[in-house]
């Protein structure tokens, strides 16, 4: 009993503390990433002793510099409400890296621990859930602020991530009709299988276009560049105007651990979750029939270690996204979203329905 | 244990139920709504019904409470003002009637059902495992025809927003 | 192991909640919150009864409430907004012109 609820809060903290320091990177790295495409050298100053560590110190004097700014309400603005939005908007971005798996069944201390915090029969619907109430805490930012360039960031940003929510389940629904499940685990476990015999059974084989247009919503999702314009900060500073200090920086943080949140969902739907391809439980078992065996324990931590990479990759991808695509104007972000890819992926859904009856 | 849990979700639901009443601004009417919502929604998860419990929190919460929040906002409502209500007496005529309708339902509960208990915690013997799978081959063998009279009702409801909600066709 | 008695009497106090408070609210956006209540507390017996007779059934028409509800919040808000545009205001006492 002791030891189980050791292990269960073991499991929570490593993933809450990974992702929290993964978006604590994410920042730093943002800033050098754009550093490096703008041919600049980047957030480089803040030093420990003259030790800089490529500006990593940056992360933390910044966070140091948001709890000791001031906290400020708006007088006109609804107290209860300010206060209220950035922590609805961090929880509900943070529960939802409960169900996703990062790891196959370990065998430690002589217990088999399933590397998931808990795994929900109804996983994948658990984590879309999650992502839509994200939206109250735009609406209620906004709205709280008493400020109407604030509400015209809020309003925004939910009707947009409203409709970019309808492309997510879409193309989900079309993963779940290959997989068969709606565990994010066993949706994993199957796609460790192969193809014909060498091709691994990934969601970005069997669903590509359904990949493409889940990437897309799921920047959308994420209110990032090219999808900005509940931010757009050259318009109207956005839902998140009237805050300051660590409120703010809660919403900052939020849209970095979105950022991870569908790198992750990325990998686990589309691209194995911690799958490496032809790696079995007790090796490499390559398709010529060349082996290597490995033991199970070096395996699991193989697998839990390719899907870090994975997610570190798509991370990495969505900053690169960011830096590089020109913002739409609001009209053409509608537009795209209701009438070009909303409708793609019903299609997709049709054709995937089609093939898998028609295959079975 | 589980007794508590129940116990502890339902008096939240309840108190932010009463809250929705006591509570002059729409907003916070909403939001207490929500709450009640995401309780029922974990007594839900406690009776095995994840597939409805999750449901009810993207339809109810994520959806239908959105739109509500929505609409509020939009139309900048202000809190409830104390206007001379046309139907004064219907306060004190609505408590001891909904008291009533409680006492009534709950002793016919009582009378029907004493001593029965919800086989909960048993797994095994029910079918209710692979919820999710279940419900989906019930809704398209056994209730095929609602289901799809359902996309109907829903195609319907887009057709009435959009017309009741623009200005000129 | 807990009494289906007091999941149904957990429904009947939130509906007689959604039922006063569609009796004494006069904001037309908070009388249609107390219907969506009401909805939900017969959802919530709906669900017990499935458990109880151990038929998913149950869960089925929950499923079918939810659609009616969202339908029905989609048109209903719609009409508010309507409502709202040509009177200003959402009080239902002032909505009386179809009274005789």
């Amino acid at each position: 009993m002791m030891t189980s609820l050791t292990i269960e809060v073991g499991k929570v903290l490593l993933v809450l503390i990974g992702v929290l320091n993964l978006a604590a990177v994410l920042t730093w790295m943002e800033r050098k990433q754009s550093a490096v495409m703008q041919d600049r050298i980047g957030a480089n100053r803040a030093s420990i002793l003259g030790f800089r560590a490529f500006g990593l110190f940056q992360v933390l004097a910044d966070s140091i510099k948001m709890f000791a700014k001031e906290d400020f309400v708006p007088p006109m603005g609804n107290r209860f409400l300010h206060t209220l939005a950035p922590f609805v908007s961090a929880f509900f971005a943070l529960i939802g890296f409960a169900a996703i798996p990062f790891g196959n069944v370990i065998h430690l201390f002589g217990k088999d621990i399933s590397l998931q915090v808990i795994d929900l029969n109804v996983g994948i619907l658990y984590v879309f859930a999650t992502m839509s109430l994200g939206i109250y805490g735009v609406v209620l930012a906004g709205w709280s602020s008493n400020n109407n360039y604030a509400f015209l960031g809020g309003m925004r940003g939910s009707s947009q991530m409203f409709s970019y929510e309808i492309t997510i389940g879409t193309t989900i629904l079309g993963v779940l009709m290959i997989f068969e499940s709606l565990s994010l685990q066993t949706i994993v476990q199957a796609q460790g299988e192969l193809l014909w015999g060498f091709i691994p059974k990934w969601g970005v084989v069997v669903q590509p276009i359904g990949c493409l247009l889940f990437l897309v919503a799921g920047i959308a999702e994420t209110k990032r560049v090219p999808f900005d314009l509940p931010e757009g900060e050259s318009e109207i500073i956005g839902y998140f105007v009237e805050y300051s200090s660590m409120k703010f920086g809660l919403f900052m943080l939020t849209d970095f651990v979105e950022t991870i949140l569908i790198a992750s969902l990325v990998t686990t739907l589309f691209f194995g979750g911690w799958q490496i391809p032809y790696l079995m439980r007790d090796g490499f078992h390559f398709p010529g029939g060349f082996t290597v065996s490995l033991s199970g324990t070096s395996v699991s931590l193989l697998q839990v270690l390719s899907y870090c990479v994975k997610v570190f990759f798509f991370c990495w991808f969505l900053l690169l996204v960011r830096w590089t695509l020109p913002r739409f104007r609001y009209d053409q972000l509608m537009r795209l979203g209701w009438k070009m890819v909303f409708p793609i992926s019903i299609l997709n859904l049709l054709a995937t329905s089609l093939l898998v009856l028609l295959l079975r | 244990m589980e007794l508590a849990i129940f116990l502890i979700l339902s008096m939240i639901g309840i108190a932010s139920a009463l809250n929705i009443l006591i509570q002059r601004h729409p907003i916070y009417s909403a939001l207490s709504l929500i709450l009640t919502f995401l309780s029922l929604a974990g007594i839900y998860i406690q009776m095995q019904a994840e597939f409805i419990a999750v449901m009810q929190v993207v339809i109810y919460t994520g959806a239908i409470m959105v739109l509500f929040v929505f609409v509020i906002m939009l139309l900048n409502v202000k809190a409830e003002e104390r206007v001379p209500n046309k139907l004064i007496g219907m306060r004190y005529v609505g408590i001891p009637l909904s008291l009533l309708l409680v006492t009534a339902l709950g002793l016919n509960i009582f009378q029907s059902f004493s001593g029965q208990t919800l086989r909960v915690s048993d797994v095994s013997t029910s079918g209710l495992t692979g919820n999710t799978q279940s419900i989906g081959k019930l809704l398209y063998t056994q209730y095929t025809l609602p289901f799809e009279v359902t996309s109907i009702l829903l195609l319907v409801g887009i057709v009435g927003a959009i017309i009741m909600a623009k200005k000129e066709l | 192991m807990i009494p289906i008695s007091y999941y149904l009497l957990l429904s009947a106090i939130l509906f007689s909640i959604g039922v006063f408070g569609t009796m004494i609210k006069r904001n037309m956006v908070t009388i249609f919150m107390c219907i969506e209540l009401m909805l939900n507390a017969v959802n919530l017996s709906f669900v017990a009864f499935a458990r109880y007779h151990s038929l998913i059934d149950g869960q089925v028409f929950v499923f079918f409430v939810m659609a009616v509800a969202a339908a029905e919040a989609a048109v209903g808000l719609g009409i508010i907004v309507a409502l709202f545009r040509n009177r200003q205001t959402l009080n239902v006492d002032e909505a009386d012109l179809m009274k005789w």
